[in-house]
């Protein structure tokens, strides 16, 4: 079974005056399909305005289709009685680390999604340490979040989501808002958790380079996706990728100028390490 | 002209339980019509520092001056320091306010006590100048993307017609071809003004791209001052203090270690390529 999976999935935003009725609609996302499996990490790319943030909203219910379907972990989003399932099933981390956190205590606000679940108090005691260990935090238990760098507060975000036990975990721009160090720890714990815990990860992201080790790369654009594949095969499109206003990661961009300058190196090149050896045969 | 800080220094809740030292014997000065990159990591003081060159903050120890008078002194015109140096705040559409766009960016100047023609005319400069079409001009400035606010956002400071304009992150959470359209537009304005502009920002690439000099700031002190190839040559030290250097300079170094005779202060990727092809053309010869 996928653990995501839509079907010809529309969404419509309504705008509305101020007697309720509906003046106008605009399609957010337009006849999308997804199979996304368990264990997969995917990584979804788009301008700003291209519909990748109002698709993830629908893996954990936030929105659901105007039109289409979608499932989670087998479950249709539409019907109201699936939606605990479906939260518990798929967490969300979101872009800004200062409105997603709530309790005064870093351990109390991890421990406050199984809680509400109703999670006896001695099993949420031994989720909140094995998440916070998890994503590295466990030393910080006892601190206030307010004092954490934004890397540690999206570190504590995504415990939280993890004391749910998900299948699945989908993050929404993690690392718009961190500095070069943040990022690459919230990246550092996205990775492992994949390793370890063989959650689905779905990735939104602006920053080319952090798709690079994702199984499959979406597209996303007026609420289409317009190429999938592989990070290779994506990243060997340089001029298609820029017409949907995106980019390459810095590596691959070397690689191409090197080839337009006549040089003999392979297309799709996505690590420093894969240059460095064409480079130096 | 210039803003000149000498051994500013700044201390948060003072004689409080949270007092924090968010400053300390900072000294630099910034010549006007310099492209000046500010780095550091959360907290390390960047954002403190770029609010006092506005009289926003002010310094518990040290003097600022702008055009050598000094801004802390008696019966000094801080609202006249305030119309010279525009700020653009992190996330800068949360300062947008007004029912249009056209009245929003006019806000500024009007606040400065031009005539409403007058407003009217800075205003659509200065939203020719980010690139913002004339068919948003009567929307309300909640219905643009994020691209689009962004740029609205940072007319009503450039209505102001600002000496020295101090963008916090100009481009966060935008995507790739609207991080380039915004810092090219600044870029353009830098050259065809003489406006001083200052830029934090967290991509070292954007960094070593657009500006002239870097301020690298660490807890609450200045770690480097220098030209963008000096500061990312000591790319170790950055990572120690939680940034990093551009890619480029990474590349660079990892071929010079495997072997190929490459100079490694390349920060950008042309200058990547150009100093790769000609390396292996010297390697050719010998």
């Amino acid at each position: 079974m996928e653990m995501i999976k839509a079907d010809k999935l529309i969404f419509e935003y309504e705008k509305r005056d101020e007697e309720g009725n509906v003046i106008s609609t605009s399609r957010a996302v337009d006849e999308v399909d997804l199979d996304i499996k368990p264990g997969d990490f995917i990584a979804i790319l788009g301008h700003n305005g291209s519909g990748k943030s109002t698709l993830a909203k629908h893996m954990n219910a936030i929105l659901v289709p105007t039109d289409g379907s979608m499932w989670v972990d087998g479950k249709d989003t539409s019907r109201e009685e699936h939606i605990w399932d479906i939260r518990q099933s798929a967490g969300m981390v979101f872009q800004n680390p200062d409105n997603q956190i709530i309790a005064a205590v870093v351990e109390e606000d991890v421990g406050f999604g199984p809680e509400n679940l109703g999670v006896p108090t001695e099993e949420i005691w031994e989720r909140v340490e094995e998440s916070l260990r998890s994503v590295g935090m466990i030393s910080y238990r006892h601190h206030s979040p307010n004092k954490l760098s934004g890397g540690q507060k999206q570190r504590v975000a995504i415990a939280g989501v993890l004391a749910m036990r998900p299948k699945c975990i989908v993050l929404d721009e993690p690392t718009a808002m961190l500095d070069p160090n943040g990022r690459k720890e919230v990246l550092k714990s996205v990775a492992e958790l994949r390793q370890k815990e063989n959650i689905t990860v779905i990735l939104i992201t602006h920053y080319m380079e952090e798709v690079v080790d994702a199984d499959h790369v979406i597209v996303m654009d007026h609420g289409h996706i317009v190429m999938q594949g592989t990070p290779r095969e994506i990243f060997s499109q340089v001029e298609e990728l820029k017409r949907y206003r995106l980019d390459v990661p810095q590596v691959t961009l070397l690689a191409d100028e090197l080839r337009k300058r006549g040089l003999d190196v392979p297309a799709g090149i996505l690590k420093k390490e894969e240059l460095v050896n064409a480079l130096c045969r | 002209m210039s803003i000149r800080l000498e051994h500013v220094g700044y201390v948060y809740s003072e004689g409080t339980a949270y007092q924090k030292q968010a400053l300390k014997d900072v000294s630099l000065e910034i010549p006007q019509g310099q492209f000046v990159g500010v780095i550091g990591h959360t907290g390390s003081g960047k954002s403190t520092l770029i609010q006092h060159l506005n009289g926003l903050i002010k310094a518990t120890e040290g003097a600022i001056y702008y055009n050598d008078k000094n801004i802390y002194e008696k019966d000094y015109p801080l609202k006249e320091l305030r119309n010279q140096v525009g700020l653009v705040f992190q996330y800068p559409e949360h300062q947008l306010f007004e029912a249009d766009v056209l009245t929003d960016v006019c806000f500024g100047p009007r606040n400065q006590g031009f005539s409403p023609k007058e407003c009217e005319k800075r205003a659509r400069e200065a939203l020719e100048m980010v690139g913002l079409k004339e068919k948003y001009y009567a929307q309300s400035p909640f219905e643009l993307s994020g691209g689009q606010k962004r740029r609205a956002a940072i007319a009503g400071v450039l209505a102001m017609h600002p000496k020295v304009l101090v963008l916090d992150e100009p481009t966060a959470g935008l995507d790739p071809k609207g991080r380039d359209e915004i810092l090219d537009q600044i870029a353009f304005l830098h050259r065809e003004s003489d406006m001083t502009v200052i830029l934090v920002s967290h991509s070292m690439e954007d960094i070593a791209r657009y500006v002239e000099r870097i301020i690298v700031m660490n807890q609450g002190e200045v770690l480097f001052d220098d030209t963008p190839k000096e500061v990312f040559s000591h790319y170790k030290e950055l990572e120690s203090v939680g940034l990093a250097a551009p890619q480029a300079v990474y590349i660079m170094h990892e071929l010079k270690e495997r072997g190929l005779p490459v100079f490694t202060d390349a920060t950008l990727i042309e200058e990547a390529a150009y100093e790769i092809m000609a390396a292996l053309k010297k390697e050719k010869e010998e």
